[in-house]
């Protein structure tokens, strides 16, 4: 009877604070972006959800900018990550978590940090914009700061890591022998590639996408930092919403919209590619 | 290949960048608070680095909670990893989903809905809510890290301890304990850092309580002062010998 207990008792504990901090907290964000009233007079019940209808309207511009920005992020990273994963895997040698390490250097800075450090790199007479007008390769006026562009290149060099890691791990499972097997049948370098080593890497992709889309494009630092008003995402509206106009129930439905569109597309995105490997990719 | 090997390099500098940046403008001899060009080398502000009181508060709050919840989440995921990775059990499929769930879920999502929680309940929110907050979200990082090494285990020697006379407490304490050690203790450094890097869950949690990020970020406004990049390379140095150092202890065995 004790040893059927004891797993229930190591788990409890951590269990209830999962319970109480994470799923409570969801349901009464739930319930309250339901309700109507003020923060002085309180909150009633009112299956109000007219909320949800106005906060899509009013911020539908920031809702669809943010997952736009995400999925141009993700694509980018994707393009700009297995180079760097195929590299480290198939030629990295004996060295393979040294250059690992190199990459997750970013990390041991704190996220707004590093953020802001980027702000002073890409300033309009930073080190890097500033030698390059005085060369006279870019014209005077040219700037980065404050447009999609600089938002996107934070998006992709605060998450790359998230990308690199789940394709070197897919990448570094195969077996040299069945390229070289590949090779040996006649298949050109390219068509070896495209038939051995893209196929067993694609549920490292599947996993970065995973592990980047989302957090991606329900960022509000790196548009706060590098980008302008014409650049606001979702998370920098809900963030005001809660903190500055405090008008609970319109932020916590944008919250839960956010959350469901996001859950939508990582479900659909799930479902094409067969849940069975997406729960495995999620399992590791 | 070369182009390649080239490539990756380029990436590695491009991800360092931003360090070197911030570790330079530490020794910026900047005449104001504006440390954004190059006046000269100095030394100075590592020995003012605690010049800024209300920095140095933050840096120590940040660090206090940062303990607090690497303790709190270490002791609790402990539990859920061993129990996920040693039993099999009715319910564990409810406790891998939850994991998973708080594991994927959009930081801002999690930081709202505490606040709605908090604002709900009238909790004061501050060090305790902020606290309560990051152990939520660093559990399942410990229990993912403790479950892989609980399932790598060799049980035989658990076997051979029962086989001499151990009691299954003793068997634990003395044998298995020990063995998962490593797990725990990378998954608590994981939780520390988790916990002391984290803006967006803290920035709605934290009420007029302010961490070492949440000072950064209501500084950047009005332009950080060195002394932030004092602290910021001294945590990337801790950081990355801490990193080094379990690296090279963990190759030798």
């Amino acid at each position: 009877m004790r040893r059927r207990l004891t797993p229930y008792l190591l788990v409890l504990p951590g269990g209830l604070w999962l319970l109480l901090f994470f799923v409570v907290p969801m349901v009464t964000m739930l319930s309250l972006s339901l309700q109507e009233g003020d923060i002085v007079s309180g909150y009633v019940f009112t299956g109000h959800w007219q909320t949800y209808a106005d906060v899509l309207v009013n911020y539908r511009v920031q809702l669809v900018r943010s997952l736009v920005y995400g999925a141009i992020a993700t694509v980018v990273l994707i393009v700009a990550a297995f180079p760097v994963a195929y590299w480290i895997a198939f030629h990295g040698g004996r060295r393979k978590a040294s250059y690992l390490f190199l990459l997750l250097l970013p990390f041991f800075v704190s996220f707004v940090l590093r953020t802001i450090s980027w702000r002073y790199v890409l300033t309009d007479e930073g080190i890097l914009l500033g030698p390059l007008k005085d060369a006279g390769l870019l014209p005077d006026d040219f700037h980065i700061l404050g447009t999609p562009t600089a938002v996107i290149l934070g998006l992709v060099y605060n998450f790359l890591p998230f990308m690199v890691l789940p394709i070197y791990v897919a990448l570094e499972r195969i077996d040299p022998r069945v390229v070289e097997a590949a090779r040996d049948l006649y298949a050109g370098p390219v068509v070896a590639f495209r038939k051995v080593v893209l196929p067993l890497a694609l549920p490292g992709v599947f996993a970065g996408v995973l592990m980047t889309f989302v957090p991606a494009s329900s960022d509000y630092v790196n548009s706060a930092v590098l980008g302008s008003s014409s650049t606001a995402m979702i998370g920098q509206v809900i963030q005001s919403q809660y903190l500055t106009s405090s008008n609970y129930p319109a932020a916590s439905a944008l919250s839960f919209t956010l959350m469901a569109v996001l859950l939508i597309g990582v479900f659909a995105y799930a479902r094409a590619l067969g849940t069975e490997d997406v729960m495995k990719v999620a399992a590791r | 290949m070369r182009l390649l090997r080239a490539y990756t390099w380029l990436v590695v500098a491009w991800l360092t960048l931003p360090i070197v940046v911030m570790i330079a403008f530490g020794f910026n001899d900047t005449p104001g608070r504006y440390n954004q060009t190059w006046d000269g080398f100095t030394l100075k502000w590592y020995g003012r680095v605690f010049a800024l009181d209300d920095l140095t508060r933050a840096l120590w709050i940040s660090l206090g909670i940062a303990l607090a919840s690497m303790l709190l989440a270490g002791a609790l995921g402990t539990g859920i990893g061993y129990a996920l990775g040693r039993f099999r059990f009715r319910g564990s499929g409810v406790v891998n989903l939850l994991m998973f769930a708080t594991m994927s879920s959009p930081e801002l999502v999690m930081g709202a809905s505490l606040l709605t929680l908090f604002v709900s309940a009238g909790v004061g929110l501050g060090p305790v809510t902020i606290t309560i907050a990051h152990v939520m979200f660093s559990i399942s990082f410990v229990a993912v890290v403790v479950r892989a090494r609980v399932l790598t285990l060799d049980r035989s020697l658990e076997e051979a301890a029962a086989d001499l006379g151990a009691s299954p407490w003793t068997t634990f304490w003395r044998v298995t304990f020990p063995l998962i050690l490593p797990a725990v203790g990378s998954g608590m450094l994981l939780a520390f850092a988790l916990s002391i890097d984290d803006f967006v869950v803290t920035n709605f949690t934290a009420g007029t309580t302010t961490t070492f990020p949440l000072w950064i970020w209501g500084a950047t406004r009005i332009g950080l002062p060195p002394q932030v990049n004092v602290m910021g390379t001294l945590i990337f140095l801790v950081g990355v010998l801490i990193a080094v150092v379990g690296s090279v202890r963990a190759r030798r065995q």
